[in-house]
């Protein structure tokens, strides 16, 4: 308060006190592997998948479509690393491959998904009123699908494609992210730089382009590595009952489609490796995500 | 409580009506004509005259105006009249009726197993604090909410598969006809169906528990001379259920949509397999039915949930 008494129009103090010590992008790392070891184990890990999908082509052993009948119900041996299928396909080389689907179409689906989602809370919460008591209604009755009912839904009637998995998981986060994102929006509204804002005559837009969307950028990053690992889940779900990424695609849940019923007790691995992949693809991301909304939203901590 | 419970069902009404309007548009986005699809059959080659595709259309109703539809759409559903499968030309109430109570058992058995499960193991880690028991649940618990269904369904059945030599179908009996061989048959597929749950609600047991433990009353039940397992079940417990009953009643949308992958594994003939099975067979009002009677399942089971918890916790229904 003491400061504020030298008039609006004096120069702001640069030396800082009282401000945490600016830190350079290595010690902030530095910093947040020490506090969240988990949350950086996790990072670790979805660094290595991504280094995984960019070089699918130079890590797997064999092409991922290409069958080799010596291949067929191949045990984990020398030339097939994680064993043959059905058909006769290298499991290894697919379930590389297959990193590039899980990760691609999840963080397409939750950008696209969220983006929208918190596009809607933000005018949701901004507006009030009538708009914000419509928006609210239809949130509330997209939330009543299950995800993976809505996802199915929507699938039966764009049919299986990879755009088209992306277009219904997207649908899936938009309710989620619109409810976290306009509760934000709500107390945004008030805070005094968009009074000021509306006070110099910004237009409604400006304002909610211009003033309020960045400042939920940190609860948008958190929303989107929450749902991430829901996302590759409903993706692998999806593309495990048939109705997902077509099955020429080499996808994680497109390896386990049929497998209780014709492999199992053949081939076991069949049915392990694809699933481990999904299992700690998902563990990692949810440990990146849970680290995340600690250190940039401590208001979400518990939610979810 | 009346205030509580009336705004309560306002919010379900325009919520239920929302979802109808959804879905049934929804299912008119499908590219082209039904009929006309229908008739092309599965390889878009189908040969057909007019006068048929006519008389399909009347059929299915799709000659009249969208909000004649939407409305015939909306009387029927409250007759129990879903209309005619488009794929097998039965009437769909009576497949539903068939396959339906299948599924609840199924996901009703998950949810028993998961709690009968999850709450002694939650327990357990709370008042175990920090030792190899609480270490375990709690990596069952994080390992749990990390594996999808579908592969813990896999799993199980490698499992039948080596211990038992059991390969699904496991067949189906009537619940009614012979219990027993039912219940052997759906505890499986009910154990996979309720592992996410089980992790879960462990998780939200052992951290509720552990947040009562805190509390005033829990010191004074002790110092007043309480055995400790009276403790921990009549005091901690109790109060410990409210969060447990909250995720529990988020988590129903996502045990119901688990049913659909875990009966295509164990060849469950359910209501989540006929979706499936409908969505590969392009049996529009068939997949129109269903998702309106899973939308109609969560928002009807959420509604209960919240109006047990301001049964249970009065601090919700005087606000």
């Amino acid at each position: 308060m003491a400061q504020q008494t030298t008039g609006v129009l004096a120069p702001t103090e640069p030396t800082g006190v009282g401000m945490r010590p600016k830190r350079t992008f290595w010690e902030n790392i530095v910093n947040f592997a020490q506090q969240k070891p988990l949350g950086a184990f996790g990072a670790v890990v979805v660094i290595l998948l991504v280094v995984l999908a960019i070089f699918a082509p130079i890590v797997a052993t064999d092409d991922p479509r290409e069958t080799n009948a010596a291949y067929r119900f191949n045990p984990p041996n020398a030339d097939t690393w994680l064993g043959g299928d059905q058909i006769g396909r290298d499991v290894y080389s697919r379930l590389v491959y297959g990193t590039r689907i899980s990760l691609v179409v999840g963080l397409l689906s939750v950008f696209f998904g969220v983006t929208i989602g918190a596009f809607i809370g933000i005018v949701s919460g901004y507006f009030g009123g009538i708009t914000d008591l419509v928006i609210q209604r239809i949130m509330d009755a997209m939330m009543s699908f299950p995800a993976l009912i809505l996802a199915l839904a929507i699938m039966a009637i764009l049919g299986a494609s990879v755009t088209n998995v992306v277009i219904a998981l997207s649908a899936v986060f938009i309710p989620g992210a619109a409810r976290t994102i306009r509760s934000q929006a709500l107390s945004i509204k008030e805070v005094d730089y968009v009074l000021a804002a509306r006070a110099v005559g910004a237009g409604d837009w400006r304002i909610i382009l211009r003033h309020m969307a960045p400042n939920c950028a940190a609860t948008f990053i958190v929303l989107a590595s929450i749902s991430l690992g829901w996302a590759i889940v409903v993706e692998a779900s999806l593309s495990f009952l048939g109705v997902g990424i077509p099955p020429d695609v080499p996808s994680w849940g497109g390896m386990l489609n049929g497998v209780a019923q014709n492999s199992l007790d053949v081939a076991p691995w069949l049915g392990v490796f694809p699933g481990l992949a999904i299992a700690i693809t998902v563990f990692a991301v949810n440990l990146l995500g849970d680290a995340l909304r600690d250190v940039l939203d401590p208001r979400m901590r518990g939610a979810n | 409580m009346n205030t509580y419970v009336l705004k309560r069902f306002m919010l379900f009404v325009p919520t239920l009506l929302l979802v109808t309007l959804m879905v049934f548009a929804l299912m008119r986005l499908v590219p082209g004509d039904p009929a006309e699809l229908l008739l092309m059959g599965f390889e878009g080659d189908g040969q057909y005259s007019q006068q048929q595709l006519d008389e399909l259309r009347a059929k299915l109703g799709t000659d009249r105006p969208l909000a004649i539809q939407y409305l015939s759409w909306i009387w029927g559903m409250l007759r129990g009249d879903f209309g005619v499968s488009m794929y097998f030309d039965t009437p769909i109430s009576e497949d539903l009726g068939a396959k339906l109570p299948i599924t609840l058992e199924l996901a009703a058995l998950a949810l028993l197993l998961a709690f009968v499960v999850a709450m002694p193991l939650g327990v357990l880690s709370a008042v175990r604090q920090d030792t190899i028991a609480d270490y375990a649940s709690r990596i069952i618990a994080i390992a749990g909410v990390a594996m999808p269904t579908f592969w813990i369904g896999i799993l199980v059945v490698y499992f039948l598969v080596t211990w038992f030599d059991w390969l699904p179908p496991l067949g189906y009996a009537d619940l009614w006809n012979d219990p027993w061989k039912n219940l052997q048959q759906m505890v499986f597929p009910a154990v996979a169906l309720g592992f996410y749950n089980m992790a879960l609600i462990a998780r939200v047991t052992r951290s509720s528990m552990l947040e009562v433990f805190r509390e005033d009353y829990i010191r004074t039940a002790r110092s007043k001379g309480l055995r400790e397992g009276a403790v921990i079940i009549r005091h901690a417990l109790k109060n410990a259920f409210l969060p447990i009953l909250t995720i529990s009643g988020w988590q129903v949308g996502r045990l119901i949509a688990g049913t659909v992958v875990i009966e295509t594994i164990f060849l469950v003939p359910g209501m989540g397999r006929l979706l499936v099975d409908s969505i590969l067979h392009r049996d529009y009002t068939m997949i129109q039915s269903i998702v309106m009677v899973i939308a109609f399942m969560v928002l009807a089971l959420n509604l209960v949930v919240d109006l047990l918890y301001a049964w249970l916790d009065p601090r919700i229904r005087y606000e």
